[in-house]
């Protein structure tokens, strides 16, 4: 049985005691050692006795269900290192993973960290465009995919050169292979037993996740292979994952925790963890944790919703008495979902908060420190965090004023820069400071409670989606003329987007033209950026220089002061 | 009936299938669960039934198990009279 005691002392002894060192110490790493997240995750958890041991328990759309052990793992990753080098694919070198939920995706990116190329793992649901951007940008050598996205990769072939193969991981070649592809079948390939691992350093670049922002291209948070001792610790303190847990994290590895939570932390820690990647339903979902017994639970705030709307009678159909510790990270956790899950599961949701940028989690509720539904928690222990001031990013030391949540630099996570964007990244630090753009306050018990972006990003289900990058492509569109997006609150996505829109000469607002909008920017982008409404509209509020003036339109769905308007050119 | 089964069926397959895809789709594939059209992809669904069928489906109507497959849909457009004259 798990012991019932959580692997983190009380906050405030930890506080004081803690120290990445420790860490290290439990991954017996040495500053100077060779640390490469691949080998850390499965040839090391073999050496330490467990290569028998269940490290993914996968189940598919139809309920098929395959296991691999940390040996099998350690051998299937050592088959991806070596095909890639066999591609001549350097270190360094970008290799993307556009797949769904599959084996060959979790295994994929440890393998590419294994040969020391640069993981840049994208979500499969992007659609052409999102994709050219991200790919062109890192001008990746490689891309693994499925023969259900491919297309997507064929289509805008020509405009990046510098994409020299398209592995097909189910390719059953029925169709002929077009240029640049080539057929890997993981399970059938021919084993490789012993690999030379890549001799990667600390700082040695690791994986690559696109973050959006509210103005420019998508930007490349570039992780390095040190990012494990935050990942480690972060993972057995705040997860409080034990060697028989049974671990389910319901994020794509397209996205930061997918990554970070969903394949390096709890592998590192050689903890069992379940994958489905059959697409939600509250049924479907209870399932999955009554079948494989899963005991701890990371998830999002927008599916927790989506389960209370389904109530708890579906719930009470299934023995989830398995489940012992539950987390939620992606965007504030309502004090309502915390106490539903109370209600429902017998448990509270655990609220964690952090960004593709820091790489681990920075504010927590943690296993044994009382929950305060709706707050966001305290800050890691080892990391400094506090309020700045809006303008001056002077911290603030009232309690209770909202400022932006600020963290000194230093934890081994933290990104070291973004790809081809220096300049981007530089911005990020003002006085010492690395700024969070998330704006929050702190209470007399040192708990944050967050109040909103201080940018005009949107963050829908637990995903930013930058409000130029979909303008931009709603311009592309023959009747539209201008547009301003925004997010609209959401009871379950906490934002959706919403497009203003005025249209060419021409064309008239209607009911199927409204869709065929959302359908163009859903292919040319993803779901997530698809308007989930739109607004026809004459014109659109602008400064007198021409700028759309977007904190108007927001402030309006929000309900919120619209605020200073003197620049305002026309009414509203 | 079958021919509102095919519109759909037709409109998924032009919507949410990439032209290579030669996915087999019939009336009960699930969609849902199945990643052809994930949660946010289904608002886009949501609004093609109801301006082809002159419907208003009420959030609380429009979940994902109701959207699972054709005939699902179907099922659930029958609760607005849709199909059933005649």
């Amino acid at each position: 049985m798990t012991d019932k005691l959580p692997n983190m002392k009380p906050y405030e002894e930890e506080v004081k005691e803690f120290s990445w060192d420790l860490s290290k110490e439990e991954l017996n790493y040495k500053d100077g050692d060779t640390i490469n997240i691949g080998e850390y995750c499965t040839d090391r958890i073999c050496k330490l006795g467990k290569a028998d041991k269940t490290a993914l328990i996968w189940e598919g759309h139809s309920a098929e269900v395959k296991r691999y052990t940390f040996d099998d793992m350690r051998v299937l990753t050592n088959t991806i290192a070596k095909f890639l080098q066999d591609l001549k694919i350097n270190a360094g070198d970008r290799v993307c993973l556009f797949m769904d939920k599959v084996p060959e995706l979790y295994f994929g990116v440890l393998g590419i960290l294994k040969m020391g190329g640069i993981a840049q793992p994208l979500f499969s649901a992007f659609g052409g465009e999102s994709l050219l951007t991200r790919l062109d940008d890192a001008q990746t050598s490689a891309i693994f995919t499925q023969k259900k996205h491919v297309a997507k990769v064929r289509k805008i072939l020509n405009d990046l050169p510098s994409l020299k193969h398209i592995i097909i991981v189910d390719d059953d070649g029925s169709k002929p292979l077009r240029e640049r592809e080539i057929a890997f079948n993981m399970e059938k390939a021919e084993k490789v037993e012993n690999f030379d691992v890549y001799p990667s350093k600390a700082e040695t670049p690791s994986i690559l996740h696109y973050t959006s922002g509210t103005t420019g291209k998508p930007k490349g948070a570039q992780h390095v292979h040190y990012s494990l001792i935050s990942q480690y610790i972060t993972t057995k303190y705040v997860l409080d994952l034990k060697d028989d847990d049974i671990y389910w994290c319901t994020a794509d590895p397209g996205w930061v925790t997918g990554t970070s939570y969903g394949i390096i932390g709890p592998w590192a820690n050689g903890v069992t963890q379940c994958v489905s990647d059959s697409g939600f339903t509250a049924e479907n979902w209870y399932k999955f944790i009554e079948k494989h017994k899963i005991t701890v639970w990371y998830s999002a705030p927008t599916a927790i919703r989506a389960l209370m709307k389904d109530g708890t009678e579906t719930v009470k159909k299934h023995d989830l008495s398995s489940l012992r510790h539950l987390c939620s990270v992606g965007e504030p956790l309502n004090a309502e979902a915390v106490i539903w899950s109370e209600e429902a599961f017998g448990l509270p949701f655990h609220d964690t908060y952090w960004q593709t940028e820091t790489g681990s989690m920075v504010i927590n509720n943690y296993p044994g420190m009382k929950i305060k539904p709706g707050s966001m928690g305290k800050p890691f222990p080892g990391m400094t965090a506090t309020i700045v001031d809006l303008k001056t990013y002077e911290p603030l030391d009232k309690q209770g004023t909202v400022g932006m949540i600020a963290l000194k630099p230093g934890w081994p996570a933290m990104m070291r820069t973004y790809w081809n964007n220096k300049k981007a990244y530089d911005s990020k630090f003002v006085n010492g400071w690395y700024l969070s753009g998330d704006r929050s306050s702190i209470d007399e018990d040192g708990y944050y409670w967050f109040v909103g972006r201080d940018d005009d990003v949107i963050n829908t289900a637990g995903h930013l989606v930058g409000p130029f990058e979909i303008e931009s492509a709603l311009l592309e569109h023959n009747a539209i003329a201008e547009s301003a997006v925004v997010g609209k609150p959401d009871p379950v996505n906490m934002e959706v987007v919403k497009a203003f829109i005025a249209l060419n000469p021409g064309y008239e607002p209607s009911k199927m033209l409204e869709l065929e909008i959302m359908n163009f920017v859903r292919k040319k982008l993803s779901a997530l950026a698809m308007p989930q409404e739109i607004e026809f509209v004459d014109s659109l509020p602008k400064t007198r220089s021409g700028k759309i003036m977007r904190r108007v339109l927001r402030a309006k769905e929000w309900g919120e002061e619209i605020g200073d308007i003197s620049t305002l050119e026309n009414d509203l | 009936m079958a021919d509102i089964k095919d519109a759909i069926l037709d409109y998924v397959k032009e919507e949410y299938l990439e032209e290579d895809d030669d996915m087999e789709i019939t009336y009960d594939t699930p969609l849902i669960t199945g990643g052809i059209v994930d949660s946010f992809s289904m608002v886009s669904l949501k609004v093609f039934l109801e301006n082809t069928y002159n419907v208003q489906i009420p959030d609380s109507k429009a979940t994902p198990e109701a959207f699972d497959s054709v005939n699902k849909i179907v099922e659930l457009l029958k609760e607005f009279n849709v199909g059933q004259e005649g």
